[in-house]
């Protein structure tokens, strides 16, 4: 492993995780989405890279899996179906935007402290990967807690499955049935998502999953 | 020598066989005499099979390993003289109950809640003997606890059987819990779940101490150890009878077979403190156990109460076999053990005849509450003659089979001055102590069970038309009778059967008492104690004759009828009789106020008035309110705390999961 391999590797999926950074301050649904796109296409990168390093072809393969799917075809159906829905307007963090960076800061932290102290035999791409992959997927956690509306969670879980990705794809040696798989049960997540959201919206004209507890009679 | 351990298994497959035949045609007419049929034919021949067994003092331990179960270990399961004795009292009962069932399941209101579960509870008691690994053990057991819930379930409509059924469920799962960590700890970190690897493996001192406990907990929670008893008086009673006697029994010997196979096969050599720890908690029992019975009325849960008496006599001469091997001194420990093993079986016999008894009683008027009984024995003489035999038995009377096991209890009570620990030499003669006060007592709780239930007069118009029951009950209770005699004027023969067991798991037996003269029987040796059980019995037949002869001869043959003396009551009605709760009175008075913090009060009524005054006597369960109440507010607080997250919003129940992750890898980030 030469230096620029490897400095390389580490800005793509450092870059990963800055993106990640962008999708928690975005507070317009068209914005977040648009992030969430550039989140696929530096996946779709780093897979990539890693593919080229390892010289496993099989992994352009999950790039471009990536890049079509998450970057292209998923955020052109969200956009329309928030157009549908005429929910392109809302503003919806539930928790203020300083104080998610400042967790958001710690989460990365904690995964870079507990990656580095867990894996120190393990070959340092192998090690750097895993740690970014960590913050990743405990960064899409986040965004998934600090949203009210239904269609930002399904965002915020997309980018941990891409945490995953990540993490699979810097392991040497991963078969490529386990990409496609991952990459299916998101397809699958997205389409029952969007059914699901449609159903929302049938019963109580509005995606927002507080409107879910309204229903049941509770108090937020 | 495998067909040996194959033989009680296949008569398992065959019991779960009719279980599930039963589910098939428990509504038909004929299928409680089809059920009972075949579970007796079954019980009875394994039965035959093993007593064979254990009679032939060649055979040794065989095993077989059965590919069920989990795939990495498979089904252990081992036939030794420990497990040989215990399938004896498992199926001499389970052939017996089914006989009794023959009779008695016809009164049956719901036969399809009774009989798949009857045969099924039978096969799950047969497998926990015969395990030989942690998890065929566990699931056995769980198969054994579930099976024997059922049948207490089997009339959940009458009142408090439900509260019965749930406390019961409880328990044993608490039971199970504490067995499962008691393996764990024997298996070691390497998982070695065969019984064959925790016998080689030599447990620290701690991990010894720590499975000591967790098996008095587990084994003692099923076997009605106080304080874990509370289950027992509630759930043996509510079940239908011959499936109580099979519970009070039998199922609490299996619990104590769990306790013996651990805590001397598996574990090595005891502590010898383990033996004061153990001895303390029988004696507790026995004492507590009795005196519980004696405030009873209803007449299954006195003897549900009598069982829990007798596990603290067995525990207790378990505890001081413990202390004998801890110190050495093998051939008390053989005596101790010997003791408490024929206790078992002798329990097993006069407890399944009494509920057997209280069942009788139960089909012929519909009532279990002694205060509205009296005067059966006019209406079932020979109920009343074999329940009299059973209440003599259990009151340890020579020449039956009780006294002959508490006797060697007591010779081995009486070796203690040779331990060395100053901790036993005080414990060991208080627990002596609480055994004979216990012993004592029973026998008044068996006056009053049988002279409130079948002397007197009758208190209610049920037991006017009481009438004897069926032929196969009779049969059940007089086969059982006739065994308590010959166990107790032939105890020799039963020594000499359990010598096998002493020499597997103590290394010694008592001496051969088949060469003793005039089956006498001898503990350590002749010069210091020995017992005939048979002289004994000639001895009281023949006086007894001969009194009888004398006055019959020689007493005036004149008839003489005259006014019977009142007792200064004006009017002789049934209700002036003793009951069951003024005969309890005067150990009430002595007893009561630190055992159930009794009260008695005494209502006047003012001057003048014309009501009559009462005597209201107020009893509290006080291990109940001590320690179960405490745990059951503590469980309301926490689940009435709790309740409210039931119905957070969809993004609070994701921060919650993220919370969670979060901590448990700051934990792993932080860990040393």
């Amino acid at each position: 492993m030469n230096g620029l391999t490897f400095d390389i590797a580490h800005l793509l999926a450092g870059g990963l995780v800055l993106v990640s950074f962008m999708m928690l301050y975005q507070d317009r649904l068209f914005a977040l989405i648009n992030v969430f796109a550039l989140h696929a296409v530096v996946l779709a990168l780093s897979v990539a890279w890693q593919a080229y390093v390892q010289d496993a072809h099989h992994l352009y393969v999950t790039a471009a899996i990536a890049l079509v799917f998450k970057a292209i075809v998923i955020p052109v159906g969200l956009h329309r179906i928030i157009q549908r829905l005429g929910i392109h307007r809302d503003i919806e963090t539930a928790v203020g935007i300083g104080p998610t960076m400042l967790a958001g800061i710690g989460l990365v932290t904690l995964s870079m402290v507990l990656m580095l102290r867990v894996t120190p035999e393990a070959d340092p791409l192998a090690r750097e990967d895993l740690a970014f992959a960590l913050s990743i997927i405990l960064l899409g956690l986040l965004v998934m807690v600090t949203r009210r509306n239904a269609v930002s969670q399904v965002v915020g879980f997309m980018s941990l499955e891409n945490g995953l990705v990540l993490a699979a794809t810097g392991a040497k040696g991963m078969p490529l049935v386990v990409e496609i798989s991952v990459a299916f049960s998101i397809l699958i997540a997205f389409i029952v998502i969007g059914v699901f959201l449609f159903r929302i919206r049938e019963r109580f004209d509005s995606v927002d999953v507080g409107a879910l507890d309204d229903y049941r009679g509770e108090r937020r | 020598m495998t067909p040996v351990v194959a033989l009680p298994l296949c008569g398992v497959a065959a019991l779960l066989g009719v279980a599930i035949l039963a589910v098939a045609v428990s509504r038909h007419g004929s299928a409680t005499r089809l059920v009972y049929g075949a579970t007796l034919a079954i019980s009875a021949l394994v039965f035959v099979i093993v007593t064979g067994a254990l009679a032939d003092d060649r055979a040794g331990a065989s095993a077989i390993t059965l590919p069920l179960g989990l795939p990495w270990i498979g089904a252990h399961f081992r036939l030794d003289s420990l497990s040989l004795f215990f399938l004896v009292v498992v199926n001499l009962s389970g052939a017996l109950a089914s006989l009794y069932g023959l009779g008695y399941g016809r009164h049956e209101t719901a036969p399809h809640r009774v009989l798949p579960f009857f045969p099924a509870f039978l096969a799950g008691m047969n497998l926990v003997v015969l395990a030989d690994d942690a998890f065929t053990f566990l699931l056995s057991w769980e198969f054994m606890s579930l099976a024997s819930w059922a049948l207490v379930m089997a009339h959940h409509r009458e009142q408090d059987n439900t509260r019965a059924g749930y406390i019961y469920l409880v328990m044993a799962s608490f039971g199970t819990l504490a067995l499962l960590l008691a393996f764990g700890l024997l298996a070691g970190p390497d998982g070695t779940y065969a019984f064959d690897a925790m016998r080689a493996a030599e447990p620290s001192r701690f991990i010894a101490a720590a499975v000591l406990v967790l098996m008095l907990l587990g084994a003692g929670s099923k076997a009605g150890l106080v304080p874990l008893h509370v289950w027992l008086p509630l759930a043996h009673p509510a079940a239908p009878s011959h499936v109580s006697a099979l519970m009070s029994g039998v199922m609490t010997k299996v619990a104590i077979y769990g306790f013996i196979r651990v805590v001397f096969d598996l574990l090595g050599e005891p502590a010898w403190w383990s033996g004061v720890v153990v001895l303390f908690l029988g004696g507790l029992t026995a004492v507590l156990g009795i005196l519980y019975a004696l405030m009873e009325k209803d007449l299954k849960r006195l003897l549900a109460y009598s069982t829990i008496e007798n596990i603290g006599v067995i525990f207790a001469s378990l505890g001081l076999a413990l202390a004998f091997k801890a110190n050495a001194m093998p051939s008390a420990a053989a005596l101790a053990l010997t003791a408490s093993l024929f206790h078992v079986l002798n329990h097993s016999f006069f407890k399944s005849l009494l509920f057997f008894g209280a069942g009788a009683v139960l089909t012929a008027t519909g009532e279990r509450n002694m205060e509205k009984l009296g005067g059966l024995i006019h209406r079932m003489p020979l109920t009343s003659f074999v329940f009299l035999v059973g209440c003599v038995s259990i009151s340890a009377l020579p020449p039956f089979n009780g006294f002959a096991s508490e006797w060697l209890a007591f010779q081995a009570i009486l070796q203690s001055p040779d331990l060395q620990q100053w901790g036993l030499k005080v414990m060991v003669p208080a627990v002596g102590g609480l055994l004979a006060l216990s012993a004592a007592l029973a026998a008044a709780c068996f006056v009053k069970a049988f002279g409130i239930t079948f002397l007197g007069r009758a208190r209610s118009a049920v037991v006017e038309s009481a009438h004897e029951v069926d032929r196969w009950s009779l049969a059940a209770m007089f086969v059982l009778a006739v065994l308590c005699l010959l166990a107790g004027i032939l105890p020799g023969f039963i020594i000499d059967g359990l010598s096998p067991v002493t020499l597997s798991l103590i290394g010694d037996r008592m001496p051969v008492q088949a060469v003793q003269p005039w089956l006498s029987i001898v503990p350590i040796a002749e010069s210091r104690s020995s017992y005939n059980g048979l002289l004994v019995f000639v001895f009281i037949a023949i006086s007894a004759s001969l009194a009888a002869l004398v006055i019959h001869r020689f007493a005036s043959h004149a008839l003489r009828r005259g006014p019977a003396w009142g007792c200064g009551f004006a009017e002789a009605v049934p209700t002036a009789q003793y009951t069951a709760v003024s005969f309890a009175q005067p150990i009430r008075r002595v007893f009561g106020t630190f055992a159930f913090r009794a009260r008695e009060n005494v209502e006047m009524p003012p001057p003048g008035a014309i009501g009559p005054a009462r005597l209201n006597v107020e009893i509290h369960d006080v291990i109940w309110e001590t320690f179960y109440q405490p745990i059951a507010g503590a469980i309301d607080f926490t689940t009435e705390r709790l309740n409210h997250l039931q119905f957070l919003t969809i993004r609070r129940y994701l921060t919650l999961v993220f919370l969670y992750l979060v901590t448990l890898l700051l934990v792993l980030a932080l860990w040393p």
